[in-house]
């Protein structure tokens, strides 16, 4: 069996606690939620953390509540709860859907809503064992200098993994992150920001967060409610693998036409890609097999998936259009 | 490779077998290769071999007048409970007192000459106990004994990425691991080569020094019959070039030992794999021990699928780490290195040319095949035999050749898979076939029918075939698949196929030469009415433990809780060569009977003399002993009548052995592929393919194999449904893909090392497995039994690249069907109107 290396193993019970821990050593320390990433990551020496705070006893992150700013989704439910929640899957079937689709029963039981938001990006370069990594001669990403992807890249291209975030970013989401108080015996800050732009192009680190920082919570906006949404995931098999591609769409039609339509397209690169131009492809235009095809035509256009995912990547170019058109009928059945 | 002592075996033509359908001389003398003269100095087989003892009414009966009490039932496994609660002790679940952790260096070039290895930092490191190298453990070592190329470390030069050069044995495998990167390798690296073309193109990149030639690994070329008339004379000749991927077996439990030398200086080695003899004899050569000064004790296996029928670095190194260190020592793989240790199926490039007559009759197979075989031999000798040995069986194939050629590459080394080298040419043999038909315009299961090859017959080949329960498997898929009301009949993007297969219940020859039984028992009888056999044998999950309960029980009418099976440890039991070729039930289970069957004479007629009965009328079942003609009267337990058994005849112990009778063609090779007995599968596949992705999802397999007789159904059921799942996991998802050079790093990386990126079907992909058990009782096989472990693997991938054609219209000829190589045929050419002509020349001709 691989093995972990050592390190501390801290379990606080409040966010201010958890904070606390990491500001002692904000260098060396990883947040751990569920561990279902984190650990095999680890055995890999892929994260060297000489502390690990595990955050299972820090209850509060762990709720679903509706006000009318809209539904708040604690960052620790688990992908379980989130996929089999009434409320969830009365208001936000695709975000339900999408929880569902992540690993197996046994990986979603422990993997969390924040954990997976957070995922590290993937590669078939990078998520190996040490081993392995030293034959290739390491990667940009860890331990080394090149690129194995874009042999003349100097930025990582490891790709975006997570199945809950094209969904969150389609239904507009926000994301509420914490951060530690500047100095001890300080208050925590909290801050907002569209999921949309929690995201960065750099496959080192993909997101926003800044050493310390943990995200707490998920908002759907009040606004949100009643959009049409769908999520659609291109994998080899019924279960285990992260998406090939992933899309998610959501939406509004009046009369048969499209209102409000966004398409979030990812394991392309390090971020998900919104679709562009969809006001002029979309908006006013019949929600129909005619126009699901034009818009499927301009993604493909749009997105361009690279080496580093199972699968031919011409194949999975192709699917591209596919999926986005299976998303499109998923979301609004009635043309 | 030389082969100076390889078995062959003479054979006379057939006496006590009628010849096929269509008669042929094994081959002409005028087209007689070298390769085919016996060489002088065999050694074997002799012609008085040891023949098992002949029992009255043959060995398929029931030993009590009123049929079988514990055979043919759906019994439990003898070890399922202690499996299924977490008692089943495993070889990683053994710590020894003051056991250390030993790990493996492994090379990170795929070819590498070893200039020097400093492994003195290593040495210095706190809680590291010893280090060692090639230098260590320099005896060359293999399965085959005249392909011995291997040495538990590499000495001179690494020969693929993941290749072992060194072990650490510490307080702890964190440490060790910390140790292994304190050793400091000198490497030289050489050019490597990663696929069959550039073995071939580059000799002189050599890949294995002990190859004779280049990156030769070994070529056969046999002929039987005139092929090129048979051809010539056909009324269509199809030419097929298939891809057979490889794949591993990814059992579940990793390889593992522990090792512990003990102060007299004896060896015990307890490790997880399926050949306890053949380890035991490598160890004391490797090691240099006598024989008898070691033990090799197998414990619950979690699997080998042929993926542990061989020693490995591991047991020598941490038998020589434990005799360093006087300390025991572990070895656990990790995942990844299951990948390196390998041994999985060999990829194939298979060029077939096949004929037909316009009735429907075979008339000969012209095959090349190429076979990369990794970096070294393993099984390859016999691999590249398989590859052609039983090619046209089930079928009688009149004339054929075939040219094979094993290479070696810079890759981990291929072995024995389930369905060793013959699952390859099945698939595109029986690939071939549904073309053939689809050309004359025959039902493809009609023309299996015409060419079926019967019982008691001997292929072209050689081949003596007993029992044949074919025709009724293919009669059983038919009907419970719907196949006349769906083929050529369903919707685009839906489809059925179907494929046939034979497949050896063993092979007749120990892997090195020798005169002894394959199998053996020895089976004791207690006062308190137990009974405890001993044996060899292998049990890897398939279930032969359970095999000798159910025969020990049905021979002395014990209940299987009173059965003991002591088996696997080369101290306390009598050799088996281990589970391999399908060989168990066949092989010990017929020691079994024989050991049991002894017993029971004596039993009986202490019973006999003591009721005053026929030897006939005593029954002994379900821990009951009575007279058939006054079972009120005559009646006791079964502790009574061994009590009275053991006051009459003395202590009550037996043994039994088995040994095959001669088989084979009368040529080099000639024994590869002989077997006592042959079992029989068909498969149909139904699929669902999306004509959008290229995905192809497998809705269904029905499954009819011949057994000969199911000792327990329930076990051979899972075999099938083992096997079918096997089969379609190749077909659809596996690959050992390793990556190419590319800008920045070098070759020969395997793609994905874990079973994450190493994608096995989950059961939410698995098609419903439909189980058709066929009994064609078998005259050699213990109570009629063959084979149930391996046979039903090979049609599944030939019978789902059919369904595929008849639901798309294009023939997948290369593995794995994945939806970019699917979706890329549906755009090449028109495979839409292939698959409308094909379903019009069906219906045309009137499905005959």
């Amino acid at each position: 069996m691989l093995t972990l290396p050592v390190f501390e193993w801290v379990r606080p019970q409040s966010l201010d606690e958890a904070l606390a821990f990491f500001t002692q050593a904000p260098a060396e320390s990883l947040w751990i939620a569920g561990g279902t990433d984190a650990v095999p990551n680890l055995k890999h020496r892929l994260h060297e953390p000489k502390r690990v705070i595990s955050l299972a006893g820090v209850r509060e992150l762990h709720y679903v509540r509706e006000d009318d700013a809209g539904m708040h989704l604690g960052a620790l439910l688990t992908l379980r709860e989130l996929s089999e929640h009434a409320r969830v899957r009365a208001e936000y079937p695709a975000l339900a859907k999408a929880a569902s689709l992540v690993a197996s029963p046994q990986i979603r039981n422990m993997g969390t809503l924040g954990g997976n938001l957070c995922l590290d990006t993937r590669c078939t370069y990078y998520n190996q064992s040490y081993f392995w990594r030293e034959a290739l001669g390491f990667c940009l990403k860890k331990d080394g200098t090149k690129c194995h992807v874009v042999p003349q890249g100097k930025r990582c291209v490891a790709a975006h993994s997570s199945d809950v975030a094209p969904v969150l970013i389609a239904l507009g989401a926000e994301v509420e992150i914490a951060t530690p108080p500047a100095q001890a015996g300080g208050a925590a800050s909290l801050r907002r920001i569209a999921v949309d732009t929690f995201f960065v192009g750099d496959g080192v680190h993909n997101n926003v967060l800044l050493p310390g920082e943990l995200v707490t919570r998920l908002i759907i906006p009040a606004a949100s409610r009643g959009l049409s949404a769908g999520y659609q995931k291109l994998r080899p098999r019924g279960a285990i693998d992260f998406p090939m591609l992933s899309v998610a769409a959501a939406g509004r039609t009046q009369a048969g036409a499209f209102t409000q339509l966004r398409i979030v397209v990812s394991a392309l690169g390090a971020k998900p890609r919104v679709l562009g131009q969809l006001d002029a492809l979309a908006v006013g235009k019949a929600a129909d097999e005619a126009q699901f095809s034009a818009i499927a035509a301009a993604a493909y256009k749009q997105c361009h998936p690279l080496i580093n995912v199972p699968y031919d990547h011409e194949w999975r170019h192709e699917m591209v259009p596919v999926f986005v058109k299976r998303v499109l009928r998923d979301a609004f059945p009635k043309g | 490779m030389s082969e100076p002592k390889e078995p062959n075996a003479p054979i006379d033509a057939a006496k006590s077998v009628t010849e096929g359908r269509r008669p042929e001389t094994v081959h002409s003398d005028s087209g007689r290769k070298p390769e085919m003269v016996v060489p002088k100095g065999r050694i074997m087989p002799r012609e008085d071999r040891l023949a098992p003892p002949a029992w009255e009414g043959g060995r398929s009966v029931a030993p009590n007048a009123d049929g079988f009490s514990t055979i043919g039932k759906r019994n439990r496994k003898v070890e399922g409970l202690a499996k299924v609660t977490g008692r089943a002790v495993y070889a990683d679940d053994i710590t020894l007192p003051r056991m250390l952790h030993a790990k493996l260096l492994r090379s990170i070039h795929a070819h590498a000459r070893i200039v020097s290895i400093d492994a003195s930092a290593a040495l210095a490191m706190p809680g590291v106990h010893a280090v060692i190298t090639g230098k260590d453990l320099p005896v060359y070592f293999g399965i085959i004994p005249w392909t011995e190329d291997e040495q538990a470390l590499c000495e001179t030069k690494a020969r693929y990425v993941g290749d072992a050069i060194a072990a650490v044995a510490a307080d702890s495998e964190l440490i060790a691991e910390e140790a292994l990167r304190c050793i400091r390798v000198q490497y030289e690296v050489l050019p490597a080569v990663i696929d069959i073309d550039s073995a071939l193109e580059h000799p002189e990149w050599q890949v294995n020094e002990k190859a004779e030639t280049g990156n030769i690994s070994k070529q056969v070329r046999l002929e039987f019959g005139a092929v090129d008339a048979a051809l010539a004379n056909s009324d269509e000749v199809v030419e097929g070039h298939y891809w057979y991927e490889g794949s591993t077996h990814a059992p579940i439990e990793p390889h593992c030992c522990v090792a512990e030398f003990d102060a007299t200086g004896f060896l015990t080695v307890h490790s997880s794999t399926q050949v306890a003899h053949y380890l035991h004899r490598d160890l004391a050569k490797v090691l240099g021990l006598p024989t008898q000064r070691v033990r090799v004790i197998q414990p619950t296996v979690g699997g080998a699928f042929g993926g542990k029928s061989e020693p490995f670095s591991l047991e020598f190194c941490a038998a020589k780490l434990a005799m360093i260190t006087g300390r025991p020592v572990k070895i656990l793989y990790t995942r990844e290195e299951v990948f390196y240790a390998h041994r999985g199926r060999h990829p194939m490039r298979l060029h077939y040319r096949t004929g037909i007559s316009k009735d429907g009759m075979l008339t000969g197979t012209d095959a090349k095949v190429q076979i990369d075989g990794g970096a070294y031999s393993s099984f390859g000798l016999v691999t590249t035999y398989y590859s052609g040995q039983l090619l046209g069986a089930p079928y009688v194939l009149p004339t054929y050749r075939f040219d094979s050629t094993r290479v070696f590459t810079n890759k981990p080394c291929c072995g024995p898979k389930r369905g060793h080298g013959s699952v390859q040419p099945r698939f595109a043999f029986e690939c071939q076939i549904d073309k053939l038909a689809e050309r004359i315009g025959m039902d493809p299961i009609a023309v299996r029918r015409k060419n079926l090859i019967g019982e008691s017959t001997r292929t072209v080949n050689g081949m003596r075939v007993t029992s044949n329960g074919f025709p009724q498997c293919l009669d059983a898929v038919e009907k419970a698949s719907g196949w006349k009301d769906k083929f050529r009949r369903l919707p685009y993007g839906c489809g059925i196929g179907v494929a046939g297969s034979m497949y050896i219940s063993g092979t007749n020859y120990c892997i090195y030469p020798n005169e002894m039984p394959q199998s053996a028992v020895q089976l004791k009888l207690d006062r308190s009415g137990r009974a405890t056999v001993f044996s060899g044998c292998s049990d890897i999950g398939q279930g032969v433990d359970s095999v000798l309960a159910y025969i020990v029980c049905e021979e002395l009418g014990l209940t299987l809780r009173d059965v003991r099976v002591v088996a696997a440890d080369t101290d306390l039991t009598p050799v088996d060569l281990g589970s391999y070729s399908s060989r168990e039930t066949f092989m010990v289970g017929n020691a079994c009977l024989d050991a049991a069957r002894h017993l029971r004479e004596k039993i009986a007629a202490t019973l006999a003399e003591r009721w005053q009965c026929g030897k006939g009328e005593v029954v002994l079942a379900n821990g009951v002993a009575c007279c058939t003609s006054e079972p009120r009267e005559k009646a006791m337990t079964v502790r009574e009548a061994f009590q009275l058994a053991e006051a009459k005849h003395g202590t009550l112990g037996s043994v039994g052995w088995y040994q095959s009778p001669k088989l084979g063609g009368d040529y080099r090779g000639g024994t590869i592929g002989a077997s006592p007995a042959y079992s029989f599968t068909a498969h149909v596949a139904e699929v669902e393919c999306d004509p959008e992705t290229g995905q192809v999802r497998v809705c269904d397999i029905w499954v009819a194999h011949d057994c000969g007789r199911a000792l327990n159904p329930v076990t051979v059921e899972g075999q099938m449904e083992g096997s079918a799942y096997m089969g379609f996991a190749e077909a659809i998802l596996e690959t050992m893909e390793y990556k190419a050079a590319a800008p920045g790093h070098a070759f020969g990386l395997h793609h994905g090392p874990s079973l994450l990126d190493y994608r096995l079907p989950t059961s939410l992909d698995t098609p419903r497995l439909h189980s058709i058990i066929i009994e064609s009782v078998d005259p050699e096989g213990p109570y009629g039994a063959k084979e149930a472990g391996e046979g039903p693997l090979h049609p599944s991938v030939p019978a789902i690249a059919n369904a595929i054609h008849d639901a798309l219209g294009i023939r997948c000829d290369a593995l794995p069907f994945s939806p970019p190589s699917v979706l890329g045929m549906l755009r090449i050419g028109d495979a839409r109107a292939a698959w409308e002509a094909a379903r019009a020349g069906f219906h045309k001709t009137g499905a005959r």
